[in-house]
């Protein structure tokens, strides 16, 4: 049973990961940021409510654009600005960067760099549960670009036939770095994929929280009560470009103001105003608060120290 | 790091009963130990070195489908949550349809993770020439890794080496490589209940001798011991130094060695370009040369690996030509 409470929560955490990555973009505006990072505004509906479904002892894997996830997995806010600028109060002490935001302590296993590299890892841990028959499920985020390469496909493929306590979640941005995905895929819808694995596969509105969360929730109780893996296909859109550096100009006029209309963060706001959760005024109060909390964080973690190059030294001793 | 020995662990084994037999113990030891790969259950295994594990163990021997890439990562799925995967790679060949889920995974979690998650994986490649299966089924790959970094790397020249280096590599918190010869299988040979020789970075001596050493691994180790033994009727003394583990390399062991001969071998079933013969010999060098005379590198040339048998038979070092190099040697001083 969804509460208000509850939906008031996902709206703090979709405002929190926008804010977060907007912060994120002011860095690099700034030319603090070192590296590259691939941020997800306009995707947050599919972070949340797909980990929200989810136990907390649950297990998750996410992409270089995983960001979204691991907030809304619990990864706090300053640990995370920490690691994208390289400190050592990050997540991985500044070893893994922005592509590879890791929490063990919250099931956030793995993040990986590569284009669907995180898919069987997923599955592993699903089949760790499975083995060691501790209910738990796992669930692995990807792009619309990760279902054409192997890994996606053996992956699926394994999960099925094993009937892995495993969700696929699919976040179709319409753009595999920056190509439209009309002219790398097929097909429109890529959740059909999932009938050639003999695997249950459905379109998701990814912009509407809630929906994306009864979704995921079924297809979770579906995986923990050992009826197998479902992929979901998240429609949405990346408001930025892949990467820092890309501006996304090669998007078609009035696409990305057309998919703005229907932002996950408005969406949600106007339902809980709608429906007089809450008043547009508590809304406002929130994401100031939000805000100040983002400020604070990036501030602290933006003079927080570097890692000592030292560490590099015990590192070789012990031999990884 | 300790390791319990068994009873098992006396007497002579097969290499293949050698590997079977760890296999077996740790999954009976340890419920965390899985083993995975193509055709390891019900099968027992396409070289027979799991034979009666899946109806020991049904829970935890699965077979997959032919998938080398993702069955890799999901062990690694499964070692970052509290499994112990043994992942068999049928031809060590197939190491490379894997690669990226080896290299750009497996071996970086741990580091990526800020020390957060541990990946102990260990992937069981089956490798090596002599037995006529072509270019695409004969390669050992055992220096193709020493390039990354979190891997370890081990090399079974003997069913002792099998034995001992394999429960150490299922007992490490780090993914291992382990190569095993499919020309080795049926050897016969004492295994060892004492682990400590096989420990991660030790070579092991297989034979004193004042006037060479010998380094090898796997087929070429059997291969430097009958030519030890047979130069030993012409008054030549080889030592003989199974290399076993490839990455980290025993370089003090074989200085220590050289410090004593002055003349240095190494023999593998590898291209000299890029090998574990090539570092080693740079890193003697660095550390002052320990040789009198240059050391010889045999190994394969620059070939793929021929199907016809005698063609096969002479890309890949033999007992007599190692014979020949150490006479070689011997001559020069």
């Amino acid at each position: 049973m969804v509460t208000g409470a509850d939906r008031l929560g996902w709206y703090r955490q979709l405002v929190l990961i926008r804010l977060f990555e907007d912060r994120v973009q002011q860095f690099y505006d700034e030319n603090r940021l070192p590296g590259t990072t691939h941020l997800s505004q306009g995707q947050e509906a599919v972070a949340v409510g797909a980990v929200a479904a989810l136990n907390r002892d649950d297990y998750v894997t996410i992409t270089y654009r995983g960001h979204g996830q691991a907030i809304a997995r619990g990864v706090p806010i300053e640990a995370a600005f920490a690691e994208i600028l390289g400190r050592a109060s990050g997540t991985s002490g500044g070893l893994g960067g922005s592509m590879h935001l890791i929490d063990a302590s919250r099931g956030l296993i793995a993040s990986s760099g590569i284009v669907a590299g995180g898919l069987p890892i997923a599955l592993g841990a699903a089949l760790s549960a499975q083995i060691q028959k501790t209910g738990r499920v796992a669930m692995t985020f990807f792009g619309d670009g990760a279902t054409n390469i192997g890994g996606f496909h053996e992956t699926l493929n394994m999960a099925s036939v094993w009937k892995a306590p495993v969700v696929f979640v699919c976040e179709n941005n319409l753009y595999g770095e920056f190509s439209p995905i009309r002219t790398t895929t097929p097909i429109d819808n890529l959740a059909d994929r999932a009938a050639a694995y003999g695997m249950r596969g459905e379109v998701v509105d990814g912009n509407d929280v809630e929906l994306v969360f009864a979704r995921t929730t079924q297809a979770v109780e579906r995986a923990r009560n050992g009826d197998g893996p479902t992929l979901l296909e998240c429609k949405t859109y990346r408001y930025r470009g892949h990467s820092r550096s890309d501006p996304g100009k090669y998007r078609p006029v009035g696409e990305l103001e057309r998919w703005k209309q229907r932002d996950p963060i408005e969406l949600l706001g106007h339902r809980l105003t709608e429906e007089r959760i809450v008043s547009s005024t508590e809304l406002e109060q929130l994401r100031q608060e939000v805000n100040e909390e983002i400020e604070a964080a990036a501030a602290r973690a933006a003079t927080a120290p570097w890692p000592a190059p030292e560490i590099l030294e015990r590192l070789i001793e012990s031999g990884r | 790091m300790s390791v319990a020995s068994s009873p098992l662990a006396t007497g002579e084994l097969t290499y293949r009963e050698a590997i079977r037999s760890v296999l077996f113990e740790e999954m009976r030891s340890d419920p965390r130990v899985v083993l995975m790969g193509e055709d390891v259950g019900q099968a027992g295994g396409p070289f027979k070195t799991s034979v009666g594990l899946a109806d020991a163990f049904p829970d935890r021997v699965i077979d997959t489908p032919i998938a080398e890439n993702s069955f890799v990562g999901a062990a690694l799925g499964m070692a970052a949550t509290g499994l112990r995967p043994v992942v068999e790679i049928m031809f060590a060949d197939f190491l490379l349809v894997a690669a990226d889920a080896i290299v750009n995974e497996l071996a970086k979690l741990r580091f990526m993770s800020g020390n957060q998650i541990i990946a102990p994986v260990t992937i069981r490649a089956i490798g090596g020439g002599t037995m006529h299966f072509g270019a695409q089924h004969s390669a050992t790959y055992e220096s193709l890794f020493v390039q990354v970094p979190g891997l370890h790397i081990a090399t079974a020249g003997s069913p002792a080496s099998a034995y001992g280096l394999l429960r150490f590599a299922m007992q490490l918190d780090e993914p291992v490589l382990f190569i095993e010869h499919k020309g080795l299988y049926a050897r016969r040979g004492a295994v060892d209940a004492d682990p400590r020789p096989y420990a991660p970075g030790r070579s092991r001596l297989l034979r004193k001798g004042r006037d060479v050493t010998v380094v090898a691994s796997l087929l070429m180790v059997e291969r430097s011991l009958e030519a030890a033994m047979t130069l030993a009727g012409e008054g030549i003394d080889v030592e003989v130094i199974d290399v076993q583990w490839v990455q980290p390399l025993d370089v003090h062991a074989v200085a220590e060695s050289v410090g004593r001969t002055g003349r240095l071998i190494v023999v593998s079933e590898q291209v000299h370009e890029g090998s574990w013969a090539a570092t080693l010999i740079s890193r003697l060098a660095q550390d002052g040369a320990p040789w009198r005379v240059s050391p010889i590198v045999l190994g394969l040339p620059r070939l793929a690996m021929p199907f016809s048998p005698p063609l096969e038979a002479a890309m890949i070092p033999s007992a007599v030509r190692i014979q020949d190099a150490i006479r070689l040697l011997t001559r020069r001083s």
